[in-house]
C-alpha cells in the first residue's frame, strides 16, 4: 500500500517515492540474513499507474533472444504480428494490463476486522481496568446523592426555558 | 511546441474547467482570468503537433502523453492518432496499446466515448495494424 492518491499531475517527477517492484529488481533490505539489493531510486523506475499510462523505463529489461527477434520483427508491419506476438510484446513493456491495474481487492475487509478486533481488545482492557485498577467513585457518585443533586437543579430552576428544568412538570411534580 | 509541454506541467495547469460528457474542455494555458482563454481547436491543434514531429523520440512520445492523460479531458480522436503513428514511427506497438486502454481509462464513467474514439480511429488502427485491447483479451481480467 505504498501508493499514494493520484491527485496532482504537476508533481510527475516529484512521484518518486511510490514504488513498484519489477521482476528483475531485487527485494527491499529487509532480512538480515539474506544478501539483498536496495531499489536504486535515481534510475528510472516502472510502474503501473492509471495517470503514467507510459513508465519512464520498460518493464523487461532482460530480454531472451525470442524476445528480441520479437522486437526486430516489430520494426515491420505490425499487421503481420499475431495477436499472441502484440500481447506478448505489451508484456514485455508493461507489467498489469489497466483492467489488472485496477481491480479492487478484499483488503478492506482485512482492514475493518483489524480496527474492530483491536476496538474489541482495547474495550476488554478497560473493562478489566475498572474492575481492578480504578479506585472506587467518588460518593457523589451514589443514587441517593444523585436524586438529591436533581431535586436541588430541579429546585434552582437549572435551564428552565428549553433544558433542564423545562422539562420537569412542577405542578405534577413529574418528568414531562 | 517542446517548450510549451514543459511550461504546461511545470504551472501544474490546475486551472482546468470540471470534466463535462464532451470529448475535450476549454483548458487555459495560464491562470488568468483576464488573459486569452486557449480555444479547443488550438489545444488540439497544438498536441497533434507535438505528436506529430516526424523525429520524435521514446521519452517526448511518453512526457506527451503522461501530460495529456494528466488532463481533465479525453484526448480528442485526432490527437490519439497523432499519438498512434508516433507509436509507429518509434517501432513500439505496446505503447499504442497502453494509449488505447489509458483513454478508454479517462473516459471513467462515460463508457459511450470510448467506442466513439474507436470507431473514429478505425481506418488508422487498420492501417498501422493495431489491435485494440478487447481484440487483444485484455479489457478482461
Amino acid at each position: 500500500m505504498l501508493h499514494l492518491t493520484a491527485g496532482h499531475v504537476g508533481s510527475l517527477v516529484a512521484r518518486r517515492a511510490t514504488v513498484a517492484l519489477t521482476t528483475n529488481s531485487a527485494r527491499m533490505a529487509s532480512h538480515g540474513h539474506e544478501v539483498s539489493e536496495a531499489v536504486d531510486m535515481s534510475k528510472p523506475m516502472y510502474w503501473d499507474r492509471r495517470e503514467i499510462p507510459l513508465p519512464d523505463k520498460r518493464y523487461k529489461d532482460i530480454l531472451t533472444p525470442a524476445d528480441k527477434s520479437l522486437k526486430e520483427k516489430e520494426k515491420g508491419p505490425w499487421g503481420q504480428l499475431s495477436n499472441e506476438e502484440k500481447l506478448a510484446l505489451y508484456r514485455l513493456s508493461f507489467c498489469q494490463t489497466y483492467p489488472e491495474m485496477n481491480q479492487s481487492s478484499s483488503e478492506w475487509k482485512t482492514v475493518v476486522a483489524g480496527v474492530l478486533y483491536c476496538i474489541g481488545l482495547t474495550g476488554l482492557v478497560i473493562i478489566w481496568q475498572t474492575a481492578y485498577v480504578s479506585p472506587p467513585a467518588p460518593r457523589s457518585f451514589d443514587a441517593e446523592w444523585q436524586a438529591k443533586q436533581v431535586k436541588r437543579m430541579l429546585d434552582m430552576r437549572v435551564s428552565p426555558i428549553e433544558g433542564f428544568a423545562a422539562q420537569w412538570d412542577y405542578e405534577k411534580g413529574q418528568w414531562k | 511546441m517542446f517548450r510549451a509541454v514543459f511550461r504546461l506541467s511545470s504551472t501544474g495547469a490546475r486551472c482546468l474547467v470540471r470534466s463535462k460528457p464532451s470529448i475535450s474542455a476549454p483548458l487555459a494555458s495560464r491562470c488568468y482570468s483576464h488573459g486569452r482563454v486557449e480555444t479547443d481547436e488550438e489545444f488540439d491543434a497544438r498536441w497533434v503537433t507535438y505528436f506529430s514531429k516526424p523525429d520524435i523520440d521514446a521519452w517526448e512520445l511518453r512526457k506527451g502523453m503522461n501530460t495529456l492523460i494528466g488532463y481533465d479531458l479525453v484526448p480528442e480522436a485526432k490527437i490519439v492518432d497523432s499519438a498512434l503513428r508516433a507509436c509507429r514511427r518509434l517501432n513500439d506497438m505496446a505503447s499504442a496499446i497502453r494509449i488505447l486502454e489509458a483513454v478508454k481509462d479517462k473516459a471513467g464513467p462515460h463508457k459511450e466515448i470510448y467506442p466513439y474514439l474507436i470507431q473514429e480511429l478505425q481506418p488508422t488502427l487498420s492501417e498501422l495494424g493495431i489491435s485494440t485491447p478487447e481484440q487483444l483479451g485484455m479489457d478482461q481480467l
